[in-house]
């Protein structure tokens, strides 16, 4: 039953996201790629296009996995799995907010918590860094790709928007595929 | 229910939506805007009060857009300001995303449009790395938490292990730690 598997699947990935929309990712990936809803290369270049539209990641990342796997309700079943953890326990807290606060067991978990995201964010760039550099692309598209990405960084540096970013990596992506530096693609 | 509470909601629900509709970027990106129309324009909640649901936001599990929008939906109005704030915040992602997914498949075909992706995915390695960049800082460092990182980045990425398991194994170290450092002990 793929909506029950959905609806399951994004309550876990929501249940242990700490720290919001990136990180994410290593999670949604290890769930997406064992289930086989998608391949890597689909799930980077979703992250591309959830960081172009508007709405959290998480959301439009759940969405575009269940819309993809089950259609409207599948996407449903994702998007309320992702949502509803997060939800519960925002309204425990609130209600017990002073309790929380001081609470030292929260704390002591999240001393552990942040560095493990980290870590595991570091983990996910190798994999999306797979997709960008592919293993069968060839010397000249790693060229092309080292380029690219240090013009970005160099940008991202300088506070250029992310979506002015992605437009122009995909304007170059389609001057260099056009002039034939990207054979594997 | 009054019709006071009632009218909360709705107005909530088309508050959060405005702001699920223009946060481009995911949760942090949603402050700025959140403190202009909640507590400047509304005063809803006071600006302090942003810090707090940034700390609980980030010691809870899920999106921090969402965590937010309950958060202050629940004060305002309890349960049902929490639920109508959080489908607020969620519908235009939803309804974007679900055509979206329908014009992509149509299209991931074309030779250009494959080239784009190939660009886009080198763009999207430098977001990863910016946002990790800022986790990172983020982060209080000593030796429990580099040894942490590094554990979860080579479990994860060299041996493909259960992130879930590996979340668990440290929030437990984490805790440990911390009361071994409240019993008086350094580490």
């Amino acid at each position: 039953m793929i909506y029950l598997e959905l609806f399951l699947t994004f309550l876990k990935i929501g249940t242990f996201t700490f720290g919001g929309g990136y990180a994410m990712v290593p999670l949604i990936q290890q769930e997406v790629l064992s289930h086989q809803w998608m391949t890597l290369e689909q799930l980077v270049n979703f992250i591309a296009v959830s960081e172009s539209t508007p709405g959290p990641l998480a959301v439009n990342l759940s969405t575009y996995v269940g819309a993809e796997t089950g259609g409207l309700f599948g996407a449903l079943c994702a998007t309320f799995g992702v949502v509803l953890p997060s939800f519960v326990i925002i309204l425990l807290v609130a209600k017990f907010y002073a309790a929380f606060q001081q609470n030292t067991i929260v704390k002591g978990c999240m001393n552990g918590l942040r560095p493990t995201v980290v870590g595991m964010i570091g983990a996910s760039l190798l994999s999306v860094a797979a997709a960008a550099f592919p293993v069968g692309g060839g010397v000249g598209q790693w060229v092309v790709a080292g380029v690219l990405l240090a013009a970005i960084l160099a940008a991202h540096w300088k506070k250029v928007h992310p979506i002015l970013l992605i437009v122009c990596a995909a304007a170059v992506g389609v001057a260099a595929g056009y002039a034939g530096l990207l054979p594997g693609v | 229910m009054d019709r006071n509470k009632m009218g909360l909601c709705v107005r909530l629900f088309g508050k959060f939506l405005k702001i699920g509709a223009f946060t481009f970027g995911g949760g942090y990106a949603m402050i700025p805007l959140i403190r202009r129309e909640i507590a400047q324009k509304e005063g809803w909640i006071e600006e302090k009060d942003i810090l707090d649901i940034l700390a609980v936001s980030e010691s809870t599990p899920g999106p921090i857009a969402v965590n937010t929008a309950t958060f202050v939906g629940y004060r305002l109005a309890g349960p049902l300001g929490a639920a109508a704030a959080t489908v607020g915040v969620v519908l235009p992602s939803f309804v974007i995303i679900f055509l979206l997914s329908f014009v992509l498949r149509q299209f991931e075909g074309f030779p250009a449009v494959r080239y784009a992706f190939w660009g886009i995915r080198v763009a999207v390695v430098a977001l990863v790395l910016s946002a990790l960049v800022s986790m990172a800082r983020e982060c209080p460092w000593n030796l429990l938490s580099y040894v942490l990182a590094a554990g979860a980045f080579v479990l994860v990425g060299f041996f493909g292990a259960n992130s879930i398991l590996v979340l668990l194994a440290c929030a437990l170290v984490g805790l440990a730690a911390s009361k071994l450092r409240i019993g008086g002990m350094k580490l």
